[in-house]
């Protein structure tokens, strides 16, 4: 047999190697890219009146985007509310308890369509849902909008955490005399409770930064959201785009800046502490 | 010694392809039956029929009997959790739950009892002490299971089993995941156990099988081949298939 040219095969190796190299690169590249420009061109309008004051009416100056940083978190909150424990169970059902595989995988299939869905037809659903019917924008349209989103997200993440536990941490725990609920919750959760948490962090980042369904949904007020479940609802997402493309004052287009550097925070400060707040404790209590 | 399991013309299929004909097997009380034979030859299936947990997997299903203490276990008035409790496993690899020492070992223990804290804390104790861990682990009962080294974890498995209280403990190769010196111990240990329980387990190892069990069955493709004690199958086996397996000509 002949032998192959050492050289040759070295050389693919290294090219590759710089190719994937390059690729990470790129990837990064773009993330700090625009990092940065949010970051300098927020920081310019960052200041404590800013963070406190409610947004004004197009074309008065000296507004702030207090109003939309409340509105938005109650937004958030109320998916979350309302997506992540059927969500949850949803994932459980499938990975644990479903003993017919087809059910099981129209369920998935459905999902995977769902997570397709572009969200502007998901405002639109709502939009006729609620907000048509009720005959008011509100800040709960807006939640079950995104909620709609978040849910297969989550339900798929619940599922492939659950079946990464191995089976044998199953049947150690049903060979004791567990039941399978109790088996599920203390044990097979527990373990994959940090992958569970990774999902719906994903998705509740994902969703804070949707604006097609709630432009259908929560609109935009330049009032304090306290009308949650009757009025429209001040968020970031909304007043970025509006301030950046529809307004000819470049205080606004500022302003929209401004905003978007708080959204990236936001995002940013509740990732990161919910994985502190979660993170493993391997050793101590 | 009475018999404590006995097997009877036991069946098994994976679907429509059986795995074990016609098993017949008795293991005494307070003995150790060590299951022997090549990979594939069905040892491990008919451990995992002793306590049903096959019955977790589509299309897994038997056709005979299995007496403990008399009593059919596939009978429709058993009850799968006492049964469970009463017949505990240990698996290959170590299995500690996601939480502190001690709850590994109270968790399962408060579901099958009640028990006030001091007692709990006491069983806890007892079966820590029963695994040889008790000195190992008294200063880290909070610390998380997964922090224990592979053996301890193992150990710490067994305390788990035998803090419910069962009269029989299945081992499906309880020590090939673990160091030589671990192994040892819990060698040392499952000799100390078989005075309380009894002990039936699957072992890869002639040596491990040789230096521990009363009674060995001998595996191949699904049927029990020979069955004796330990010294006998080891030094006169009586059937050349099992002399072959034992001198390591195949397996």
């Amino acid at each position: 047999m002949k032998k192959r040219g050492i050289f040759l095969r070295k050389a693919k190796d290294g090219l590759i190697r710089i190719f994937s190299a390059m690729t990470i690169l790129l990837a990064i590249g773009v993330m700090v890219w625009i990092l940065y420009t949010v970051i300098c061109k927020g920081a310019a309008i960052m200041s404590f009146g800013f963070l406190t004051h409610a947004s004004k009416p197009f074309g008065i100056a000296a507004g702030g985007v207090a109003n939309a940083i409340l509105g938005s978190l109650l937004i958030t909150l109320g998916a979350a509310i309302i997506a992540i424990p059927p969500a949850v169970c949803a994932g459980i059902y499938l990975a644990e308890f479903s003993t017919y595989p087809k059910l099981s995988g129209v369920l998935r299939f459905c999902a995977n369509v769902m997570m397709g869905i572009p969200s502007v037809l998901v405002g639109l659903f709502v939009y006729m849902l609620m907000v048509a019917t009720m005959g008011h924008f509100s800040g709960l349209s807006a939640s079950v909008a995104l909620a709609i989103i978040m849910f297969p997200v989550i339900m798929r993440t619940t599922e492939d955490m659950l079946l990464m536990i191995p089976y044998t941490l199953r049947e150690s725990a049903l060979a004791l005399g567990m039941t399978k609920t109790r088996t599920t919750l203390a044990v097979v959760c527990r373990s994959a409770k940090n992958g569970l948490l990774t999902g719906i962090l994903l998705a509740l980042s994902r969703v804070s930064g949707e604006t097609a369904p709630l432009l259908f949904t929560a609109l935009f007020s330049d009032s304090w959201p306290t009308g949650y479940f009757s009025e429209p609802t001040a968020n970031l997402p909304v007043l970025i785009t509006e301030y950046a493309t529809n307004s000819p004052f470049e205080s606004m287009q500022r302003a929209g800046w401004g905003a978007a550097l708080v959204v990236t925070i936001l995002v940013l400060c509740s990732n990161l502490g919910v994985r502190i707040f979660f993170r493993e404790k391997k050793s101590g209590q | 010694m009475g018999n404590k399991i006995e097997t009877k013309n036991l069946n098994f299929f994976y679907g429509s392809h059986q795995a074990l004909f016609d098993n017949n097997l008795a293991v005494e009380e307070n003995s150790i039956m060590a299951v022997i034979g090549p990979s594939g030859c069905g040892k491990s299936t008919h451990l995992r029929t002793y306590n049903r947990i096959f019955e977790l997997y589509r299309g897994q299903h038997v056709k005979g009997e299995i007496l403990l203490d008399g009593k059919n276990i596939f009978d429709p008035d058993v009850d799968i959790l006492e049964l469970r409790r009463k017949v505990g496993m240990i698996f290959q690899k170590p299995t500690p739950f996601p939480m502190s020492v001690f709850d590994n070992v109270a968790y399962p223990l408060r579901l099958h009892f009640k028990h006030s804290k001091q007692e709990l804390a006491e069983r806890v104790e007892i079966a820590l002490r029963g695994a040889s861990l008790w000195d190992e682990v008294k200063d880290k009962l909070k610390y998380s299971g997964l922090a224990l080294s592979g053996g301890q974890q193992q150990r710490l498995c067994i305390a788990r089993a035998i803090a419910v209280e069962p009269e029989v403990l299945l081992m499906d190769e309880p020590t090939s995941a673990i160091d030589p010196i671990a192994t040892l111990k819990i060698e040392e240990l499952m000799v100390e156990l078989k005075k309380k329980f009894t002990i039936v387990i699957v072992t890869h190892n002639m040596q491990q099988a040789a230096r521990i069990s009363d009674n060995v069955a001998f595996f191949y493709k699904g049927e029990i081949i020979e069955v004796g004690s330990a010294e006998m199958m080891f030094t006169h086996p009586r059937n050349p298939k099992t002399e072959e397996y034992i001198t390591g000509r195949f397996g």
